[in-house]
């Protein structure tokens, strides 16, 4: 049993699996190679949840419109609980996540950080990177125009 | 009386093979994948996701497939298959400061902090047909520069900090939900935006355009318009924390408007506020411009009788779903109403004909 983390470390990870690029995690989790024994406590399921703005983005909430999520909860064999909330509509991507959020409550959670959160984060950062660097080179320099003699 | 009439299943399955041929095309053309329609036709999946209401770029792409290209129909699918989601729950609302933003411009101050971002953006194109696109070829590398990862300030919070512009309040009520409570009038500002950011592009844009033209003129700054992703928190109930559950492209837009001010606020610029699902830069600003005409009565301004301040006229007819539903649903059988019309107007034109005889038969009497 991995006691050694805190509500925000578990909010860490489930925040990078939620937004994990299916195929991506499918592949790090494979590699991982561990497929623990577990037992539904919500089988997989699929559904929405609303997305709120703000008006003037400071002001009052309003429903801006809906976004697809799955979600699931199991237990390990241990009994430890682990719960997957991810976007999409993909059952087997919720189930990935449930059990890495339950391992990462177990003596596997430093090996299982290196093979599948540390390269998740890492492609993530990567990519918004990525987009940055481009969204910056289209950053307008302006320049003034000096006309006549002085 | 009712009849009911039976028939036509054949003609029908018939239709819809025939309609699967169609949709399909010439079969020695490839077939296009969900993948392709996603990643090509990205803003044809951003205008499904918004106006359906539903973001998930993969469904969209589905249901522009299956509608052969035709957006409201496959809007009406995305609509249709989100009432048999389940709700979760709500997330909290979205921090558009903290966007990574694609585009980010502002018409109303040059040297905003975060600079002019122009993004991908056929702006300054010259919407020549690019003859290139229609053969195969390699796209040029883009250009690079150092990244900006802090975060972008909003430029109203720069006005705001001049106290130059009007304040949003603040507050965590729960919004009004449109597809939960049938909308009610006078509707809410957040009934409102949530109407308008599902409303039909097309219907929005006429909206916003006749203010414009000056029905209800409150000329309009683009303060500022960015587009960019968003982390979606939502408070997962059986862990008592939130987390970050996914990320959505949004594009937000912010007008800067015109006000006199009144006895009891000094002169200040007003707001208009666009937000939108996906990269949708026109329906965002149009959304911000038909939002500010509608916050007439709150501003204290006159009803010009506009078609853009009236709020029922605005809100009952910017769903095109709604729209096409009851549109569409004419071409249908109405053969039991017709016949109905068909007998009235005969027997309006016997009596009439009737009359006429006896007065006829009256005066040749006299």
């Amino acid at each position: 049993m991995n006691t050694n983390f805190s509500a925000e470390d578990r909010k860490g990870w489930m925040s990078l699996l939620a937004s994990a690029e299916e195929a991506r995690l499918t592949e790090l989790w494979q590699d991982y190679g561990l497929d623990p024994d577990f037992e539904f406590l919500r089988a997989p399921e699929v559904g929405g949840i609303m997305v709120r703005g703000r008006m003037g983005s400071t002001g009052a909430p309003f429903n801006a419109g809906e976004m697809t999520v799955t979600r699931c909860a199991l237990s390990l064999a241990d009994g430890t609980v682990g719960h997957g909330y991810v976007q999409g509509r993909c059952k087997a991507k919720a189930e990935i996540a449930a059990k890495i959020d339950a391992l990462m409550q177990t003596g596997a959670a430093e090996a299982l950080n290196e093979a599948v959160l540390v390269p998740l984060a890492q492609a993530r950062q990567a990519q918004k990177t990525a987009r940055a660097s481009k969204a910056a080179a289209t950053k307008v320099e302006f320049f003034t125009m000096v006309r006549g003699e002085d | 009386m009712y009849v009911a009439v039976k028939g036509g299943e054949r003609a029908i399955e018939n239709a819809h093979a025939w309609l699967a041929e169609e949709r399909r095309g010439d079969t020695g053309v490839a077939e296009l994948s969900l993948v392709q329609i996603r990643e090509q036709l990205s803003l044809a999946v951003n205008r499904v996701m918004a106006e359906g209401s539903l973001y998930d770029p993969d469904l969209a792409a589905l249901a522009i497939k299956q509608a052969r290209g035709d957006l409201i129909e496959a809007i009406f699918l995305v609509r249709a298959y989100r009432t048999t989601l389940p709700r979760f729950g709500s997330s909290r609302p979205v921090e558009t400061r903290e966007m990574a933003c694609d585009r980010r411009i502002s018409a109303t101050f040059k040297d905003a902090p975060g600079g002019q971002v122009l993004g991908p953006t056929f702006d300054y194109t010259h919407r020549l047909l690019d003859f290139k696109l229609a053969a195969e070829g390699d796209v040029p590398e883009v250009p690079a520069a150092d990244p900006r990862m802090q975060t972008t300030p909003h430029i109203t919070s720069f006005l705001q900090g001049e106290d130059i512009i009007e304040r949003e309040p603040f507050s965590d009520d729960v919004p009004g939900d449109l597809t939960r409570e049938p909308m009610v009038f006078p509707a809410s500002r957040a009934v409102r935006l949530q109407s308008l950011t599902r409303g039909d592009e097309g219907f929005i844009l006429g909206m916003a355009y006749s203010t414009q033209r000056g029905y209800a003129r409150n000329h309009a700054f683009v303060g500022e318009l960015r587009i960019g992703t968003v982390p979606v928190e939502m408070e997962i109930p059986e862990l008592g924390f939130c987390i970050e559950i996914g990320e959505v492209e949004l594009t937000e837009c912010e007008t800067v408007n015109q006000f006199k001010g009144s006895k009891t606020v000094p002169p200040q610029f007003t707001r208009g506020y666009g937000l939108v699902f996906g990269q949708s830069e026109r329906k965002s600003i149009a959304m911000a411009l038909v939002d500010r005409a509608l916050r007439w009565e709150e501003l204290g301004e006159d009803n010009l009788g506009a078609p853009a301040q009236d709020e029922e006229f605005v809100l009952s007819h910017s769903d095109n779903i709604q729209a096409t539903g009851f549109l569409e649903h004419i071409k249908l059988p109405h053969y039991v109403d017709f016949q109905s019309e068909l007998e009235l107007v005969r027997k309006l034109r016997r009596e009439a004909a009737e009359l006429a005889e006896t007065l006829a038969s009256r005066e040749a009497a006299e």
